[in-house]
């Protein structure tokens, strides 16, 4: 029996084309869709896999605002028991920080055995919370993982380094944070879409956490954005013309002494 | 969703559990059925491995109640599958809309409470294929021509008589079957596979649905046991019923492979350089672009209204012709267009446009051809039939 808590994040489309918003702090949301983040998905797969082996819960937990209830069903549906929803407004615009300690908050002392979330969110793509999470529950926590066995109290974790890979065994409670390659997230069957409208997601505010306005959203963060901008376009690439060998020589000789990165 | 395949935001037009319908379909077809279609439909094969894992996704019957086995779904996740399911390949959608729209809705509308909890759940778990037995090598259009003949016996009834285009008619473990009574009113039988007396043979020439089965029923002196007989149908006006459920699916279901049709021309163009520079640079190709988005989102208001009136209970059968009608033509149209952007690239089966555009001449001649809806306006329009 494995009670398990998987972390999650509503995050602009993969194939939504991203503006910037006038203030220059945030991405203009108006017009686009919004998914549940593909990292976490694999994170919600692997809690539903190992739930299957051996029994027990899937609770998900949430901050976002109420459109991310979207990605709170996508996560029921694939077959999550029931979920936690940190929508207040005042959990808003914080950073990892904030982030971390709410869900801290919300999380410690209920008997979890696990906490999985993806190894980032697309949209900031700043991969703390996980790890800052299981600082502040004083838990191990293995980030990157493509491979995870549970067998008792012990969690033995895959990851790919660079040229290889490392394989790390954590004592539970513990976090681990999903890579790709974790596993394959399944698709929702059509009828657990309409069951997952009647799980429960239970909506909570700083008060139910015992934390306090300062505590949390932008509030309570140590950092703030001070600037977003979409990345420079690219300019078009250089044709090498002639013989096979020749055009090699000249493309290492560019590489050496133009761009000077080898 | 890019914004090319929702340029009006239909998002915003569904529910939450609408759109994730919607998604897991698209999942679904990326992952299944795109990377083996091209082949399948080269081969003239449908792709039968994928039966088992389309009723693990539910999408047959899956808006019958789940006492049933369905899901309860609403027309517009209805529809916004079968739009997924179409992007995939017509035949697929076909293959679904025949379970699901005509088989298993004949027995839930016109079956009683035995015949359903029977028949219906092993079709939502897609262990009874079904098929739906109307049209006749001489009755299309005009089905009130059938020949196929009913006729009374001391156990029940027994079937004589030729079905033609029927969609997974050898495939199926049922057949809804329509014959006229002695009387000449229509009656609806459930036939099985394997009865004496009923066989099917398979249409192999189709340069059109080559993913999916078409076949005769061939029904001679089938007996028919009385449990087996549909005792609500009141006449061809019951068998008609079904075609306005599978129309609905099919407005929305075109969608889906124009929208497939569009992003491809977009793709292609975007990458293809002629003239020393992308075609899509050309105006040629941006009027053609244009014309391709503005057709789709024609097509994507038209259904999604149709879905809304379907759920208030306010569809009329005309308002489903006009969709079907216009929204088989819109996507016919684009298929085309992106046919021909793709030049000799787009004659191939490695593309999808090609097999998008035959397909959907079948789908514009089937489920009511565009002239029969033409004249089912017409006759709404002035009150006078000019069939």
């Amino acid at each position: 029996m494995l009670n398990i808590a998987v972390c999650v994040k509503q995050v602009p489309d993969t194939e939504a084309r991203l503006s910037v918003a006038a203030d220059k702090t945030r991405i203009e949301e108006q017009g686009i869709s919004f998914i549940l983040n593909p990292y976490d998905e694999h994170a919600v797969e692997e809690a539903i896999r190992l739930k299957e082996k051996q029994g027990g819960t899937v609770t998900v937990f949430c901050l976002g605002p109420a459109r991310a209830e979207e990605a709170i069903r996508t996560a029921l549906a694939m077959g999550a028991d029931k979920a936690v929803h940190l929508a207040d407004a005042a959990f808003g615009g914080g950073d990892e920080g904030t982030a971390a300690a709410a869900l801290e908050k919300a999380i410690a002392g209920k008997s979890f055995d696990l906490v999985l979330a993806g190894r980032l969110a697309i949209d900031d793509a700043s991969g703390q919370v996980g790890a800052r999470l299981a600082e502040k529950l004083g838990w191990p926590h293995v980030t990157a993982v493509t491979r995870l066995a549970v067998e008792g109290r012990e969690a033995v974790a895959n990851r790919e380094i660079d040229g290889g890979s490392q394989v790390v065994a954590v004592t539970l409670p513990a976090v681990i944070t999903a890579q790709r390659g974790l596993n394959q997230p399944r698709y929702p069957k059509i009828p657990d879409i309409m069951k997952a409208r009647r799980k429960e997601v239970a909506k909570v505010t700083p008060a139910d956490l015992g934390l306090s306005g300062g505590e949390v959203g932008g509030a309570g963060a140590k950092g703030k954005v001070a600037g977003l901008a979409p990345a420079p376009g690219r300019s078009a690439g250089k044709v090498i013309a002639g013989e096979p060998a020749d055009a090699a020589r000249k493309v290492v000789g560019l590489l050496r002494d133009e761009a000077k990165v080898i | 969703m890019s914004q090319l395949a929702d340029y009006y935001r239909i998002e915003d037009l569904l529910q939450p559990e609408e759109r994730a319908v919607r998604d897991t379909v698209r999942k679904f077809v990326d992952r299944e059925v795109k990377p083996i279609i091209g082949e399948a439909w080269l081969k003239g094969e449908f792709p039968r491995h994928l039966i088992p894992k389309i009723a693990e996704l539910g999408l047959f019957g899956p808006t019958l109640p789940e006492e049933y086995g369905g899901a309860g779904l609403s027309p517009l996740a209805y529809g916004m599958a079968m739009q997924e399911l179409e992007r995939g390949d017509s035949g697929l959608r076909s293959f679904a809309s025949v379970q699901s729209a005509l088989a298993m809705y004949a027995i839930y509308r016109w079956g009683n409470e035995d015949q359903r909890r029977h028949w219906l759940p092993r079709m939502c778990a897609g262990e009874v294929i079904g098929c739906f037995g109307l049209t006749e090598p001489d009755a299309g259009s005009d089905p009130d021509m059938m020949t196929t003949k009913a006729r009374r016996t001391g156990k029940g009834w027994v079937l004589s008589g030729v079905k033609r285009w029927i969609t997974n008619g050898s495939l199926a473990n049922v057949a809804v079957v329509w014959a006229k009574g002695e009387s000449g009113k229509v009656c609806g039988f459930l036939v099985e596979k394997g009865q004496p007396g009923f066989t099917t043979t398979d249409t192999h020439t189709k340069a059109s649905m080559r993913a999916s089965i078409t076949s005769d029923l061939i029904l001679d002196g089938v007996e028919v046991a009385e449990d087996h007989v549909l005792p609500g149908v009141k006449g061809l006006g019951s068998a008609l019923s079904c075609l306005t459920e599978a129309r609905f699916g099919i407005a929305f279901g075109v969608v889906g492979a124009a929208m497939d049709c569009l992003q491809e021309a977009l793709d292609y163009t975007s990458v293809r350089k002629v003239f020393g520079q992308p075609l899509a640079a050309k105006q040629l190709t941006q009027e053609r672009l244009a014309d391709m988005l503005a057709r789709v989102t024609s097509a994507q208001l038209l259904a999604v209204r149709l879905g809304q009136l379907k759920a208030a209970g306010q569809m009329t059968y005309p308002q489903v012709s006009l969709a079907k009608r216009e929204n088989v033509r819109h996507a016919l149209e684009v298929a085309r267009m992106s046919r021909e952007l793709l030049g000799a690239n787009g004659i191939t089966t490695e593309y999808a446009s090609i097999r998008h555009m035959c397909n959907l001449e079948t789908v514009d001649t089937y489920e009511g051809a565009y002239e029969v809806h033409t004249l089912i306006l017409g006759r709404d329009l002035t009150g006078i039939a000019a069939f």
